[in-house]
C-alpha cells in the first residue's frame, strides 16, 4: 500500500519505535507475530465473527437525509456509534484481545480518555475472563464518570493518572509504565493509531472494516464505491485512519480529519495538534506533536476527553506532510452546537468527539451531487452531563 | 581513552555512581552537587536532563523532574552551568535524559556542547539501537560521546552481544525491569540474569542500576557487577535542607 508503513516502522518520517529497552521484547514480539496472527485464517474467522454476532457489524451507512438538505449534498452517517458498547473502539479491542490470547499473555492494560477504548477494552476482557487494568487521567474521570462505572461493572479496575495535566497523555504514560513493571506476561491494548511500531499499523488494520465496509455500502446506495468527501475526527486517529484506509489509494476522495481546537488554535487552551505541533517523538513514535521550544510536551485542552492528545498517530502525520489529507479544526463550542443539531435533525445524540466531525460540515461547500460520508464514531450518552450543563436543560 | 575507560582501567570493583536531575531542588546547583559527590567519593555522574513524559522513571523522578522543569531547567540552561564543570569536577559526567528535548535541540549540536562541557557519555532511554546505528551514531562518534545501552532480564542473549558491540564504555544493566525507584529484590531469577551476563564475557565492564537504594543494595549488585548506579534515592534524599553539607552521609550510608 502507498501509504502504509515500511519495515522499519516508518510512514516517510514519522513513526518507528521509540522505546526504553524494558518494553523492547513485547514490541519486537508483537513486530514478529501480529502480521502472522491477523492473516491466519482462524484468528479472522473468530473476528469476523465476533464482529459480526457481539459488537453487529457491518455497523450502518445512514443516508441523512434533514442534513443532506440543509447542507445541500448526499450525506451519509457511517454508524460506528450503533457498535456494541458505543463506539468504534470495540474494533480494535477485539482484534487485540484475540492477539493477546494467541500470544499467551494472562493481563491486559489500556489507558483511556473518554472511556470509550477503556469500556471496550474492559468488555473484551469479560469476553474472555482476562484480568483488566485500565488508566485513566483524573479530569477524565470526572468529566466520563458513566464510563468509570461501565468499567467497573464490567469487572476491571480502574486507576486514576494523577500527573501532569490528568488526561490522556498521563493515562498513556501511566501504562507504559506498568507494562515496564510487567514484561512477559501483559499486553498492552492501546486505543488508537498511536505508539511504537507495530501499534500505529496494527490498530488501523483492525478499525480498516469501517472503510471496508462503507465502500461496499455506497455501491449499493450511490452506484459508486467512492465518495467526494469523508471526514472524520482524530484524537490519536483510530476512527479516522479506519474510515480513510480503504480511501488512501483513491485520490478522488478528499479525506478531511478534524482536529478539536477548544477554545481557538491560538487560544493557548486547545489541541489542535497539526496547527500548533512539530515534528517530535512521543509514546514510542515519531510524529507531530504539541511541544516547547525545548521538546517538552505541552498540555492540551478539549472539552472533548477523547481529543484531549497533543500528538496524532504517525501516518497522520505523514498524511498530514504530504498533503493526502486535509487536516482543519473546530472548536469546543462549535463542536456542542454540533451536536445539538445533529440531535435535532436526525434524532441522534453523537458524542463530542464526533460532533467535531459534524461541525466542519458548516465550513464545506457542496455540490448538489456530491456523496459524503462523516464517521459518527460514538454515541453522546457519556456526554450528556456536559451537553446538560452548556446547554442549560 | 576518555575518562570512563580511564575509570575502569583504574578501579576494578564496587564503583559507585550516582544519579540526579540537574535543577532539583533549584537551579544553579548541578556543579556544586556533582563536586560534593566526588569529594564524597563517588567514582562517577549521571546529571539528569528533565522531560515531561518520563515514561521509565517511577514517582520520585518525575517528581524531581517536574521541579526542575518550573524552575526552568533546560538543556541551554544546563549547559550554561556546565559551563565551570571540568574546573571543579575530575570524574567522569554522564548525562541522562529522554530523546525528545536532544532531538528538538539538534542531536548533533547536543553532542557537540556536551563534549565541549565535559561529558563523557550520554543515556537515553527511549532512543531505539536501530535509530542509533542509522540516523546517530556518526555524531556520537565524531564527537568522542559514549552511548551506554541497557540492558534487563528479558533482553535476548544475541541482542546483548550486539550492544556490547555497539559500546565503548560500559552496559546499564536493569536489576529488573522496571521503572526508576522500586527497591532491588533478589531473585533465584534475577542471580541467574546476573550470571548469565556474567558468563557471556562481555567486552564492556557492566554496572547496575535500577533498585539500588541502601547499602545492602549496593553490596548485593557489586557482587555481580563491576558497580552500581543509585538515582530514586539520592533525588529523595535532595529534599532535606543542607543536603550539599550532608552528600558525605549519604555517600558513607552506601558504601558504609
Ligand atoms: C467516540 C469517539 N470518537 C473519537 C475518539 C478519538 O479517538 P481516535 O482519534 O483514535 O478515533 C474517541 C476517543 O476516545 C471516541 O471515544
Amino acid at each position: 500500500m502507498k501509504y502504509g508503513v515500511n519495515e522499519q516502522g516508518y510512514y516517510g518520517d514519522f513513526g518507528g519505535a521509540y522505546i526504553p529497552e524494558m518494553l523492547y521484547p513485547n514490541v519486537e514480539e508483537l513486530r514478529q507475530q501480529y502480521a502472522k496472527v491477523i492473516n491466519d485464517p482462524d484468528f479472522k474467522a473468530e473476528y469476523d465473527g465476533l464482529l459480526r454476532d457481539y459488537v453487529g457489524r457491518p455497523s450502518p451507512l445512514y443516508h441523512a437525509k434533514r442534513y443532506s438538505e440543509k447542507y445541500g449534498a448526499n450525506l451519509f452517517f457511517k454508524r460506528e456509534d450503533l457498535n456494541h458498547t458505543g463506539s468504534h473502539k470495540i474494533n480494535n479491542a477485539i482484534g487485540q484481545i484475540l492477539l493477546a490470547i494467541r500470544l499467551g499473555k494472562k493481563r491486559i492494560i489500556a489507558e483511556t480518555g473518554a472511556g470509550q477504548h477503556g469500556v471496550a477494552t474492559a468488555t473484551v476482557c469479560a469476553l474472555k475472563g482476562i484480568e483488566c487494568v485500565v488508566y485513566m487521567g483524573e479530569v477524565d474521570m470526572e468529566r466520563q464518570a458513566p464510563n468509570v462505572s461501565r468499567m467497573k461493572m464490567l469487572g476491571a479496575k480502574v486507576i486514576p493518572a494523577t500527573s501532569g495535566s490528568k488526561t490522556l497523555k498521563d493515562a498513556t504514560n501511566e501504562a507504559m509504565r506498568d507494562w515496564i513493571n510487567n514484561p512477559v506476561d501483559t499486553h498492552y491494548i492501546i486505543g488508537s493509531v498511536v505508539g511504537p511500531y507495530p501499534y500505529p499499523d496494527m490498530v488501523a488494520q483492525f478499525q480498516s472494516v469501517i472503510s471496508f465496509e462503507t465502500r461496499k455500502q455506497l455501491l449499493q446506495k450511490t452506484g459508486s464505491e467512492l465518495p467526494q468527501y469523508v471526514l472524520a475526527c482524530v484524537g490519536g486517529g483510530s476512527n479516522a485512519m479506519g474510515m480513510f484506509y480503504h480511501f488512501l489509494d483513491d485520490q478522488a476522495v478528499n479525506l478531511i480529519a478534524v482536529e478539536a481546537a477548544g477554545q481557538g488554535v491560538n487560544s493557548g487552551h486547545s489541541a489542535a495538534t497539526t496547527f500548533l505541533g512539530r515534528e517530535g517523538v512521543l509514546h514510542g513514535s515519531r510524529t507531530i506533536l504539541m511541544q516547547t521550544e525545548d521538546g517538552q510536551v505541552v498540555e492540551p485542552y478539549s472539552i472533548s476527553a477523547g481529543l484531549d492528545y497533543p500528538g496524532i498517530g504517525p501516518q497522520h502525520a505523514h498524511l498530514y506532510k504530504i498533503k493526502r489529507a486535509q487536516y482543519v479544526s473546530i472548536t469546543d463550542d462549535e463542536a456542542l452546537q454540533a451536536g445539538l443539531l445533529c440531535s435535532q435533525l436526525e434524532g441522534i445524540i453523537p458524542a463530542i468527539e464526533t460532533a467535531h466531525a459534524l461541525a466542519y460540515l458548516e465550513k464545506m461547500t457542496f455540490k448538489a451531487d456530491d456523496n459524503v460520508v462523516i464517521c459518527i464514531s460514538g454515541r453522546g450518552d457519556k456526554d450528556l452531563s456536559t451537553y446538560i450543563k452548556y446547554f442549560n436543560f | 581513552m576518555n575518562r570512563l575507560n580511564k575509570l575502569f582501567e583504574s578501579k576494578k570493583d564496587n564503583l559507585l555512581s550516582i544519579y540526579f536531575t540537574a535543577g532539583y531542588p533549584e537551579l544553579n546547583t548541578t556543579v556544586a552537587i556533582a563536586e560534593a559527590l566526588e569529594k564524597a567519593g563517588v567514582d562517577f555522574l549521571e546529571i539528569g536532563f528533565p522531560y515531561s513524559d518520563p515514561v521509565a522513571d517511577g514517582p520520585t523522578i518525575q517528581h524531581s523532574s517536574e521541579r526542575a522543569l518550573e524552575n526552568g531547567m533546560n538543556l541551554n540552561q544546563l549547559f550554561e552551568e556546565l559551563k565551570d564543570l571540568r574546573e571543579r569536577v575530575s570524574i567522569p559526567v554522564l548525562l541522562m535524559g529522554y530523546f525528545n528535548p536532544m532531538l528538538q535541540y539538534g542531536i548533533e549540536r547536543f553532542c557537540k556542547k556536551a563534549v565541549e562541557a565535559g561529558v563523557d557519555g550520554v543515556i537515553v532511554p527511549d532512543l531505539p539501537m536501530y535509530e542509533y546505528e542509522t540516523l546517530y551514531s556518526r555524531y556520537f562518534i565524531d564527537n568522542g560521546l559514549s552511548n551506554i545501552f541497557l540492558v534487563t532480564p528479558q533482553t535476548s542473549q544475541e541482542r546483548v552481544r550486539r550492544i556490547d558491540s555497539l559500546s565503548n564504555s560500559f552496559i546499564y544493566l536493569l536489576s529488573s525491569s522496571s521503572i526508576t525507584g522500586k527497591n532491588l529484590q533478589l531473585s533465584n531469577a534475577i542471580e541467574d540474569y546476573y550470571k548469565r551476563i556474567k558468563a557471556m564475557q562481555l567486552k564492556n565492564p557492566a554496572i547496575i542500576g535500577f533498585g539500588i537504594s541502601s547499602n545492602e543494595t549496593f553490596k548485593k549488585a557489586c557482587e555481580y557487577a563491576r558497580g552500581a548506579i543509585v538515582g530514586s534515592a539520592f533525588v529523595k534524599f535532595l529534599e532535606q535542607d543542607n543536603y550539599l553539607e550532608r552528600i558525605p552521609e549519604f555517600i558513607k550510608s552506601i558504601k558504609n
